[in-house]
This record gives C-alpha cells, structure tokens and sequence, in this order.
C-alpha cells in the first residue's frame, strides 16, 4: 500500500484504509456530461450504495472504477491503484457482478464457477485463499440443486445469483454490483440482502452497490451516496441524510377536532410551544421525520429541475 | 506456477469443454449432419461426370477441394460469428472480469474451432471416401500434406475471422461479411469444378485468397500425382501454398492481437446492455 501512503492528503481518518478514492471524476460523451465531477471514498469493509434515477451515472461511475471504461478527467484509485492501468494482480483483488444475460448457456453451473475461479489460483495470498470453495460457494448463493444444471435451464433469479457466485469467486477484497436485484422476487430479494451482509461481516469484503431502489439502499448500506445529474449530492447513512438534507419533520396534531400540520425543522422546540400556549387543548399529536424516500425525491427533484433550466438557457 | 502456463492450461480446459459442449449439442450436430449431407449430394450428383481430358471423376476433385474450402470457412466464418455472438451474449465480458481471462477464452476458442474444424473435416472424409473408395490411395506422406495445409490454412484464416468479429456491430454483420465473400471466392477458386475453366484473370484474383490454396493443397494430398496436370502450370505447388497461406498467417497474426486488444478494452457493461436491446429488438 505504499502508493497510497504517498498520498498523505487522502489519508485514513479513524476506520479502515480507504479502498476507493474519487476525486473530480468527469466522464464526457461528446458534448453531454455524464458525470461532472464526482468526489467520494469508500474504506475498508464499508458497504456503500450509489442511489441515483436511471441515467445518473451510477454504472457509468461503477464502470470506471472496475477499470472497464477510461474517464475523461479526474483521479481514481481504487485498491491503491489507478483502474485504467489496473494489471492481472489487481484484477485478481476485486469482483464484478455483472448483469448476465445468456453466456455460457450450455456450461454446467458448477463447471463454469470451477473454471472461472481456476484464474484466481496464482492470484492466492497467505491471508485470501483463491479461489472460493466452488461447492461452498454454491451453497451460500442457495444453487445447490441447480449445481450440475446447465445454464439455459436456470431462471432468471438463479442466474442471477450465479451471477453473484461468479463475482464472489476470487474471494475479492472490493465487490461491484450493479442493479444487482433487478428482476428478482421479494424472497430471492431478502436472500440477497442476507447474503450481501454475511460477505461484509465474515469476509471484510467491501462493497460497492448501484440501485435506483431506495429500500434496497436504506437495506444495506453503511452509507448511501446520491448521485443525480452527474454529481454526488448527497452523502451519509440514510438517517444522516434524512436529517441533513431535508432538514424539516412534520408535525400534525388536533384542537377541538379540527386538524393541523405545521412542517419544521426544530420539532421538539416547536412541540413545547404548542403544549405552553395550548396546553390540554393539543390532541392526536404526531411528529414525523421526512423519510429516506422524501429525502430522496427532494433531492432528485431539485437536481433535475437545475438540469432542466440549464439546458433551457442554453 | 507460473502464470501464463497455469493460464495456457485453462485455456486449453476450456477449449475441450467447449468443444465437448458443441459435439453433444443437437442444435450444433443437427447443424453439421445438415452440412455434410449438402455436401455428400453434391458428390453424389458429380460421380459420374468426368473432368475434362481426363478419366477422373469430378468428384474426386470436388471432395479434396470441399475439405479446403470447409477450412476457409471455418476459420472466417466460424471465428467471426463466434466472436460477435459472444461479444453480444456477456461471455468476453466475464472472461475480461477474471483475471487473464481474456487470453484464457482466446486460447480455449482457437482450440475448439480448431477441433470442431478437424471433427468435421474427418466426417466429410469418411463420408466422402464410402463414396469415392479410390480416394484411400493416398499414403502416409498424403495425410502429412493435408494435416499441415489444413493447419496452415486454419492460421491464416482464424485471426481475419477474429479481427471481422472484432469489429462488427452485431453477429448478422459477422455472418453476412464473412460469408459472402465466401462464396464469391468459393465460386472462382476451383471448389466445386476445375479451375481453369474460367478466364485468366479471374484465376489471377482467385489466387490472391487463401481457398484456392486450401483446395489445392488438400487436393494434392489425397489425388494420385498424375492429377497435377489439371492444375495450373500443372503443378501442385507446394512451396507457394505454403508461401501463400504462410504470408495470410503472419499478417493475420501481427493484425489480430492489437484489433482484439481494443475491442477488448471496449467492451463493458454498457455496450454490451445496448446490444442486448438491439438484439431484442431484431428479435421480437
């Protein structure tokens, strides 16, 4: 890790060593940014969900970092390492889970896993045995049945945490998912949220999750980054967030039967207004922080609006 | 161990699985049995017409030039269509994710196409010889002849199937770029009658690609000497075969790796989504 020791100015400060760092990233497809200059750090062990509507950038952010497309501008380590010039060792550290559609149709699912682990074998480190136990692993993503069918025959939720098993196999110290429950049921769902906190407290994998599902974020992250219209907006575990960005709760209460809502950012102070002027009066009291969700389309709104006026005035 | 051995071995595994997959596939024998029966008429509609100034039967000169031709084909259109369709399907994807993947999936496909190549020119043999018994007159340097044509042959077509793969938008682009031409130097290279029944230069143009040498090659491993004759300035010619498919080889191969390089380094996650829209829209 000497690489990152270098660089005093990014250094850890308290939890694990940082395992990505994003500085100014911008990625230009001809004159339209898609992403225009994203900061962010993930470290060690942290599971970190990207949030953002379709055509934020996430995959485009997620795609960079797994060294499968070359940015326009701005710094990127991830590992200690720049992705664009990432060799086979570093390859060898990290996991992508990628949104299979029909390869290797005819492969058995054990064989495929055996195969595509077999390139992890030299990668083997006296702390990270590579690669994963294939029989194992089979069982942790739930396919042991499935084991010695062929791909074409599986479901589309069983390829899918194939998928994830393929991702897992090197045993990879940071995991990419992307959109990673798309088109699964709600039990394959919660089975993939188990799954995702069992890698990050028995393996000390860190993860990297994009989802447009805010549940899904609110699930499993330690911590949520909003992007919308290219930049990250937002950042902080999802009640952070709720607090910090939207501010105000809601408070709703009656007086001689007839109802109020009054939004505000000091709850408890103005609830003690209410009770010294009213007194017994104050019935049916509720107070209601703003949701993750309300956060979220506040922040997505705003940001869209902002994209939408500047391509207006241009 | 030493990466590049641990890594040549499992290309070499995944090369034998794959063509394990492709042998015991119905879709894909169904394929082959098709294409040697084709190809077993033809002999049999040519048996009984013999070659012009001579007592050969057509189709002993038929069989020996479809066997180079198949290896022609196989090379272009079967390295092309592979590439395009798994480049579309998510397979180099996968293999760019693991590490060196990707030269594991290239090994694994230049071993089975090999292989499946070689399945095929046998089938066609066998069938081709229950047909034509005279053919077996060819002895053990005949079989030397064919094995390094065919071999030459497969070098230098594979790598230009690979570089058109590589650079095609879709699969259909692969299949119609490659086999188009295909049978357009099928069809004046002396395939499937000789060639010089046609016009000077269309022999000329015919003898810059390498099917004309596949079939003249294979041609003279398996017909008695006396056929030289037919052939232009009646001679086999082998040291320009080999010269011929040798220059094909060695330019394919200084062309192939950069060409697959940056397609490599194009492919994502992104592209190939996009290719899975255009695909389900061909497909509806």
């Amino acid at each position: 890790m000497t690489v990152l020791d270098k660089r005093g100015a990014f250094a850890p400060d308290g939890a694990g060593d940082p395992v990505i760092e994003v500085r100014g990233l911008r990625m230009r497809y001809g004159s339209r940014d898609a992403l225009s200059g994203v900061d962010f750090t993930v470290r060690r062990g942290e599971v970190i969900t990207l949030l953002g509507p379709n055509g934020a950038g996430k995959s485009t952010t997620i795609e960079i970092l797994e060294g499968f497309r070359l940015r326009s501008a701005g710094e990127v380590w991830v590992l200690g390492v720049d992705p664009a010039k990432g060799d086979e060792r570093w390859r060898a550290r990290i996991g992508v889970v990628l949104q299979s559609w029909r390869d290797h149709g005819r492969w058995r699912v054990r064989d495929l896993l055996a195969h595509l682990g077999s390139y992890y074998r030299p990668y083997a480190t006296p702390e990270r045995e590579r690669p994963h136990d294939v029989d194992e692993l089979i069982e942790t993503v739930g396919l042991a049945e499935q084991a010695e069918q062929r791909l074409v025959s599986l479901s589309g939720g069983q390829r899918r945490r194939l998928d994830v098993a393929i991702g897992l196999v090197g045993r990879p110290e940071l995991l990419f998912l992307d959109e990673p429950t798309a088109g699964f049921d709600p039990q394959a769902r919660r089975d993939f949220h188990d799954l995702v906190h069992r890698l990050s407290d028995l393996e000390d994998t860190t993860i990297l999750l994009a989802t447009h599902d805010l549940a899904e974020a609110e699930q499993l992250a330690d911590r949520i980054l909003i992007l919308a219209a290219g930049l990250v907006v937002a950042d902080g575990s999802a009640d952070q967030l709720a607090r910090q960005v939207a501010g105000q709760a809601e408070v709703r209460w009656s007086r001689h039967g007839e109802r109020f809502v009054h939004a505000t950012p000091d709850a408890t102070g103005f609830v003690r207004e209410l009770f010294a002027q009213y007194g017994d009066e104050v019935a049916d009291l509720e107070v209601r922080r703003a949701s993750l969700e309300d956060t979220y389309m506040a922040i997505a709104h705003r940001h869209e609006r902002a994209e939408l006026e500047a391509v207006s005035a241009r | 161990m030493r990466p590049a051995v641990h890594t040549a071995r499992l290309g070499l595994a995944r090369g034998w699985t794959e063509t394990r997959h492709s042998l015991t596939s119905p879709q894909d024998l169904g394929w082959n049995v098709f294409v040697v029966t084709v190809f077993v008429v033809v002999l049999l509609l040519q048996r009984n017409a013999k070659v012009d100034g001579s007592t050969l039967p057509l189709a002993m000169l038929t069989l020996p030039s479809i066997l180079g031709m198949w290896v022609a084909v196989a090379g272009y259109s079967g390295a092309a269509g592979t590439l395009a369709a798994e480049r579309e399907d998510g397979t180099l994807l996968r293999a760019k994710a693991v590490p060196q993947g990707m030269v594991g999936y290239l090994v694994g496909r230049i071993v089975s196409l090999s292989l499946i190549t070689l399945f095929m020119l046998v089938i066609i043999l066998v069938a081709g010889l229950l047909l034509l018994p005279d053919l077996a007159t060819a002895g053990g340097s005949g079989w030397l002849v064919l094995l390094w044509v065919a071999a030459l042959g497969l070098l230098a077509t594979l790598p230009w199937g690979a570089v058109i793969g590589s650079l095609v938008r879709s699969p259909n682009s692969a299949f119609g770029l490659t086999m188009l031409p295909l049978i357009a130097l099928t069809a004046i290279s002396g395939i499937f009658y000789p060639i010089s029944a046609l016009p000077g230069w269309v022999q000329e143009v015919a003898q810059v690609f390498p099917i004309y040498w596949l079939g003249l090659g294979i041609r003279s491993a398996l017909l008695p000497d006396a056929a030289a004759v037919l052939e232009i300035s009646g001679s086999w010619r082998h040291l320009e075969t080999a010269l011929v498919l040798g220059s094909w080889a060695v330019a394919g191969l200084l062309i192939a790796p950069p060409v697959l390089r940056r397609m490599a380094r194009r492919e994502s996650g992104s592209a190939m989504e996009v290719r899975r829209q255009q695909h389900l829209q061909r497909t509806p």
